[in-house]
């Protein structure tokens, strides 16, 4: 089985082993992980800022350089959920049917990490070892637009070793929403605040998501208290095997 | 686009705009622990009891589609249903009134009650009379209106603003409310406590010597059933009731948008409706009223007010289908820390950030759309299903056009935006871009960690770290042959 690794800007450009992660773990299952370079960005930061107009090439980008792949995975629930739900809005406000039809065409072969894993592998049991208590958090854009559900904490069940707490108030948000958290920085400061106050009362020394955009907020967040957590994305801890361990 | 020659919502009048942007009263109302604290408990208590409230009903979905759809129905039918409403509403011998404006329905409200010689009413709460500033418009004119509702009395005796839809005096407890009647109200019990049952029996007694003498009341509508001409108000504490049965002239104001087609349609809003809003299956107390009995007076108020400016944006005309729950108010974390005051309308929190600026139009109220982090809570307890999420981004794009349309030079904030996409959408500038970020390793060399950037993302390190960009882009790892086994 072959798949397109979409990296995601961010994880190209400040958090590289989320990307060697999940192309490890893939590996490790069976799938032959091609990257084609003409990707970038998926554009949401540019739609939800109010630019739906800039983010129209790179709909189109997206649609092409990912084209004639089953299947496209991303370590990253909100990039597959502006695909999915964005995409074809922003094709269709500038009178593009064609590519907008594209991007649904698109949108339904592109996979949020744990939705492959679970939906197309058919695995929970991904051969994963992470002897470390770890708590999940559920970014909104997988919980409420992708509503991957409990396939993530399917997949980190089955983890060996792992000592998996429940996160307190899991499903509020952490307070990042992109630009929110520059615009509205006291806001979002204070939701980070109840966050990570939550991730200290669950007693875990990782903090894990599908998203490293919330987790850059949730760690920035941790780090500048010195808290003993630390965020991981869900693909290193999936992907992290006894030898890594060693 | 922007929707030149549709009227919104006037300035210089009601509660629609506030005095300064979201982002700076946001940060003032977070150093007021008290008010945090009243909102967490209270939203935690009522989200909780609204899930068991919803729960219960098997078809809640099923409601939830219902509920959107009639909605849409009167949307999009509008001139149809109001001149039905106004035909039924006449023939049982109401009077209706057509109100362009908060101006236009202050002035019809104003003569209706001097008409009656009255010089004072009894007001059932309602948002829309909020809205247009109506207490204020009927003080100028020598008329005093007084609130009924428990909460707005509260609001009305500490000369305060509402802060939240349903309970507009959250952010007070129980000793504020205790001086503030021990300083306000006439009559009252010098050695009141304010253990809440003697602040209600204060309230209830001061309230029944209003009831019995008023000869005007005005009221607000939850529904205006088409069909039939009913007005219905729905209320928990029974002053509804009494305002709308003992006076003589009623005045009811109501937004063009709580139309319902048919009495067979409250079946679905009477289950949508308390579920969402106390977490009750029923509420007390459910008054409806056709047209006027003999000897009385009835006059319905069809207020406009920028409703057929929200209309005519159809990524943006769902916001009329609220139904006045406060169910997203309540599960906003926005909001919770915030308060209501801090969006400076009288419909604050996720509905009122989108419903507000189409309402004044989005030159005002610029920075209501940008009050989100966009988690969606909003759009999954709404009980007609209002995309609040999408509609948010959607009037963010309408705010920065209006910005483009105003200024001869694109802001710094769409010059940046520009430039980004324009490196973006070619494969060699993006990975030329990516591997700048390299540069920022320069920061953080001694901790291995960020701890403040320059504006404009100074904002970022106020409460977070940013790790130290890593040395190589993915893109270039694996180019250079990283991801060969």
């Amino acid at each position: 089985m072959k798949a397109a690794l979409f990296i995601t800007c961010l994880a190209d450009g400040m958090a590289p082993d989320v990307a060697k992660a999940t192309v490890r773990l893939l590996r490790r299952l069976g799938v032959e992980v091609e990257v084609p370079m003409a990707q970038s960005c998926c554009g949401q930061a540019h739609i939800n800022t109010g630019y739906p107009r800039e983010a129209y090439p790179l709909v189109r980008k997206q649609v092409s350089a990912f084209e004639g792949y089953d299947y496209i995975v991303s370590p990253s629930g909100s990039c597959t959920a502006s695909i999915r739900h964005q995409h074809p809005g922003v094709a269709r406000g500038q009178g593009d049917e064609p590519l907008a039809l594209a991007a649904e065409n698109l949108g339904k072969r592109t996979y949020e990490l744990s939705e492959f894993l679970i939906d197309v592998l058919e695995v929970e049991d991904v051969g994963a070892y992470f002897p470390h208590r770890v708590t999940y958090h559920p970014t909104c854009h997988s919980l409420r637009l992708l509503r991957v559900g409990d396939r993530p904490l399917r997949l980190l069940r089955k983890v060996q070793e792992i000592d998996l707490v429940e996160l307190p108030d899991a499903e509020t948000c952490c307070g990042f929403g992109g630009t929110f958290s520059v615009k509205n920085s006291a806001v979002s400061s204070a939701m980070l605040a109840d966050k990570t106050a939550a991730i200290k009362a669950s007693g875990a020394s990782v903090c894990t998501a599908g998203d490293a955009s919330c987790l850059l907020h949730i760690g920035g967040g941790l780090s500048r208290q010195n808290a003993k957590a630390k965020p991981l994305h869900l693909a290193e801890i999936l992907a992290a095997t006894k030898e890594d361990a060693q | 686009m922007t929707y030149l020659g549709m009227p919104t919502a006037p300035r210089g009048v009601g509660q629609l705009r506030g005095d300064e942007p979201f982002p700076a009263a946001a940060t003032k109302a977070l150093d007021n622990q008290q008010l945090r604290r009243n909102l967490r408990n209270a939203t935690t208590t009522i989200r909780t009891r609204r899930l068991r409230a919803v729960g219960e009903v098997p078809d809640w979905q099923q409601l939830r589609a219902a509920g959107a759809a009639i909605k849409d129905d009167v949307l999009a039918h509008l001139p149809r249903y109001l001149g039905q409403l106004e035909e039924q509403v006449t023939a049982h011998g109401g009077t209706v009134h057509w109100a362009r404006d908060a101006n236009e329905a202050n002035a019809i409200v104003t003569s209706l009650v001097q008409a009656a010689g009255a010089t004072e009413v009894v007001k059932v709460k309602s948002m829309a009379t909020v809205e247009i500033g109506l207490n204020e418009a009927l003080a100028e004119a020598g008329i005093s209106a007084y609130e009924t509702d428990l909460a707005e009395l509260i609001v009305q005796l500490g000369h305060d603003r509402a802060s939240h839809i349903l309970v507009p005096a959250i952010h007070r407890n129980r000793e504020e409310i205790r001086e503030i009647f021990l300083r306000e109200m006439p009559g009252v019990d010098p050695e009141l406590t304010d253990d809440p049952a003697a602040l209600a029996e204060a309230a209830r007694k001061h309230l029944r010597k209003r009831f019995l003498r008023a000869q005007v009341a005005i009221s607000g509508a939850n529904f205006g059933i088409a069909e039939t001409g009913t007005l219905a108000v729905v209320e928990s504490e029974g002053n509804g009731r009494m305002c709308l049965t003992l006076p003589k002239t009623l005045i009811t104001v109501m937004g063009i948008e709580k139309l319902l087609p048919t009495w067979r349609d409250l079946e679905v809003f009477l289950q949508l409706l308390p579920r969402s809003s106390t977490a009750e299956r029923m509420n007390p107390y459910t008054s409806m009223w056709t047209g006027a009995t003999e000897g009385q007076d009835f006059h319905l108020i069809l207020l406009d007010n920028g409703r057929t400016a929200t209309l005519a944006d159809p990524a943006g005309r769902a916001a009329l289908r609220c139904i006045r729950c406060s169910a997203c108010l309540n599960v906003c974390p926005v909001y919770e820390r915030a308060g209501g005051h801090a969006y400076g309308s009288v419909y604050p929190g996720p509905i009122g950030a989108v419903l507000s600026p189409q309402l004044t139009g989005t030159t005002d109220n610029a920075s209501l759309p940008f009050a989100s982090s966009l988690c969606g809570a909003c759009y999954e307890v709404c009980p007609v299903a209002i995309d609040i999420p999408s509609m948010l981004v959607h009037l963010r794009s309408r705010v920065v056009d209006d910005k483009a349309a105003a200024h001869r030079l694109p802001t710094p904030e769409a010059a940046a935006m520009k430039t980004a996409a324009w490196v973006m959408r070619d494969t060699r500038r993006w990975s030329g871009a990516l591997r700048l970020a390299r540069l920022g390793r320069v920061l953080g060399r001694r901790t291995g960690r960020i701890s403040r950037l320059p504006f404009p993302l100074s904002g970022w390190t106020d409460s977070r770290d940013l790790p130290r960009p890593p040395e190589q882009t993915f893109r270039d790892w694996w180019s250079d042959g990283g991801g060969q086994k």
